[in-house]
């Protein structure tokens, strides 16, 4: 059984779909890769699974969500407390939001264990300056007392990424974790998150748009457009053989070593809004393969064992 | 330099600029050298590209390069005209030739005005007069070379996308027919794919229109497509130049950026060494390299000695007393 099995997730926000038929399994010590452009609904994804959605005025109104057998759709919030931070943890983009600018950061890692894991003072002080270490903080003790100005971008991610590892959790859901910080910076972080998922055995969502950091990292990829799955795999057939325009297009947005100049091409046009979604399949006006039958009918999703892909001609986008 | 090589758009030479800072009420005045000594020639027709990471001096050097900003030390020459021998009215002219594209497109155009209006203004403010007729063929012509359509002139920023605001800042930038662009970090708060449509659109406008670019980036990756020579920086000072993509980086820090650099290939994965320690504070450089410790290269020498940038005889130049071979 997978530590988390999504299905056929809608999510609704008033009378708005902004999110259909999202499915994909995560197992313990697995990294998988949720891409698309601003707009694909990646992050709602997120919210939904950490059942943040009421905060936006959403909720799940369709499918399932499974975690550890858990049915999280079913979850009060009092229930849901118990999970939030202690096994399921969330790593968001902008370190800023996630700190509390007039607590030490020492104390904000230590509130977690605290919390959660009813650890003492001490405890919680040596068990936060231990994680602190592990993601290669240097002279933890002395920035366990310091307050979050005091760091870069790049530490105090780290202390963001100590507090969600603080209880000990089983999934952690990063949400463009690197988008903020400097190149080499970005690089260690991923590097960190990647040795955690090895050594621990966590599972981890990594949310991004950057396909170079997918093919870096993950061990899975879920390609979402316009709030519905595109195509899923693993990492090694998405890359050589994407089956979905939507994911070549993606992949040849980014430049390889080598690349003759004006030979980069972008995706015309823009990921529609949700009242905006065109009939068919969604990603149909920015597509060079669409037909006809593209703009009338919704693509099936094709499943063939770890392959899942929604394209009415996915095997002309190889 | 060999005679035969045509004299360079933009010269820039020991270009420094110093920015005061008080750290708290009663304390003294401290200094920060965000650009130092900077020597940098511009080619004409080519794309010049600047990278390095947040405080590497960058932006400054954008602005520096524009007199947008006055340069505590050195000299920035515009077809051999030192830019700060201009008076005020001198300079306003001079700048219909060289003009600036934005990170943030969001703030780059002031939200009251149409699309139209905004890129109405730069003749406004040149004093360049235009006839009604003459103003509606302008718009049409700027937003048709930016492939944008006609119909959104009368709109306000608000109500295009991303993408569609920076080909509207590329247009603005453009209004003037000027040779020279500095673009800094023109696509960095965009979509990888708008990202990609933006580079592709600034590519066919050098082509077309002549233009120079100095290309300001963090991404070594884009750096590396678009640009024709690459300038490697790092708090402040030039430490490398890469008189071509191609060349291989020889300074240490050019390859951490190499390494950190992904490609969007997962049977090309890097290998992410430990690079240790931070960048830095600018306002407390270390005596010698300032990459000395982060650098697993480094030795007592590069701890007391900066090194200096000097060319090998392919023009590559590299600050380092250890280069990489």
């Amino acid at each position: 059984m997978p530590l988390l099995a999504v299905r056929d997730l809608a999510v609704s926000i008033s009378r708005l779909r902004p999110l259909d038929g999202i499915s994909f399994d995560l197992d313990k010590g697995e990294i998988l890769g949720v891409v698309g452009e601003s707009g694909s609904g990646k992050s709602l994804t997120a919210m939904a699974i950490m059942g943040l959605l009421p905060l936006i005025g959403g909720r799940v109104t369709g499918g399932t969500l499974h975690f550890d057998g858990i049915d999280l759709a079913g979850l009060g919030e009092n229930e849901y407390r118990r999970l939030r931070g202690r096994r399921i943890a969330l790593i968001t983009q902008n370190p800023m939001t996630s700190l509390d600018p007039i607590l030490r950061v020492g104390e904000q890692i230590d509130q977690v264990s605290r919390m959660h894991l009813g650890f003492s003072d001490s405890q919680a002080k040596k068990h936060s300056i231990e994680l602190m270490q592990q993601l290669r903080v240097p002279e933890a003790a002395t920035v366990h007392g310091q307050y979050p100005h005091q760091l870069s971008g790049g530490m105090k991610q780290r202390i963001v990424i100590a507090m969600a590892l603080a209880a000990d959790p089983e999934l952690i859901i990063a949400d463009e974790p690197t988008t903020a910080l400097d190149v080499t910076i970005q690089a260690q972080i991923i590097q960190i998150m990647v040795d955690l998922v090895r050594d621990r055995g966590l599972a981890l969502i990594l949310i991004t748009h950057d396909m170079s950091v997918v093919a870096q990292a993950c061990d899975r990829v879920v390609v979402l457009y316009a709030g519905r799955v595109a195509e899923s795999n693993r990492v090694g057939p998405i890359f050589a053989s994407p089956r979905h325009p939507y994911t070549r297009d993606l992949i040849g947005c980014i430049s390889r070593p080598g690349q003759v100049r004006g030979s980069l091409k972008g995706i015309r046009g823009n990921v529609p809004g949700v009242l905006d979604y065109p009939p068919g399949c969604r990603f149909n006006p920015r597509c060079d393969l669409a037909q006809m039958v593209c703009a009338e009918k919704p693509p099936e999703m094709e499943v063939d064992g770890a392959s899942m892909v929604a394209c009415h001609f996915s095997e002309g986008a190889r | 330099m060999t005679d035969s090589t045509p004299a360079p758009l933009v010269s820039i030479r020991g270009l420094s600029r110093e920015f005061g800072s008080r750290s708290g009420l009663f304390s003294s005045p401290r200094v920060l050298r965000a650009v130092s000594d900077v020597s940098l020639d511009i080619p004409r027709g080519k794309v010049t590209g600047v990278v390095g990471e947040s405080g590497c001096g960058k932006s400054t050097l954008a602005r520096l390069a524009l007199c947008l900003i006055d340069a505590s030390e050195g000299s920035v020459r515009f077809e051999g005209v030192d830019l700060a021998s201009l008076n005020g009215g001198q300079l306003r002219k001079l700048r219909r030739r060289m003009q600036m594209v934005f990170q943030d497109p969001y703030s780059a155009i002031d939200p009251r005005y149409t699309i139209r209006e905004a890129l109405l203004e730069p003749f406004r403010i040149q004093g360049v007069g235009l006839s009604a007729a003459e103003a509606g063929t302008k718009v049409e012509h700027l937003l048709d070379i930016v492939g944008l359509s006609v119909t959104i002139a009368d709109n306000y920023p608000h109500q295009l996308s991303g993408g569609q605001k920076q080909r509207v800042g590329i247009a603005r930038a453009l209004a003037l027919d000027p040779s020279f662009l500095v673009l800094d970090e023109p696509t960095a708060s965009l979509d990888v794919s708008i990202q990609a449509q933006i580079i592709a659109l600034l590519e066919r406008l050098r082509r077309d229109l002549g233009l120079t670019y100095l290309f300001i980036s963090h991404d070594l990756g884009l750096v590396r497509y678009f640009c024709d020579s690459i300038v490697v920086m790092y708090l402040g000072r030039i430490v490398e130049i890469l008189p071509s993509a191609e060349s291989r980086p020889r300074h240490p820090y050019t390859r951490a950026l190499v390494e950190s650099t992904f490609e969007p290939d997962p049977t090309l994965r890097r290998v992410v060494t430990k690079l240790s320690g931070e960048i830095p504070s600018a306002f407390n450089l270390p005596a010698g390299c300032a990459f000395a410790a982060r650098c697993e290269h480094a030795s007592d020498l590069c701890r007391t000695e900066r090194p200096e940038l000097s060319k090998d005889r392919h023009d590559h130049a590299i600050a380092c007393h250890h280069p990489i071979d």
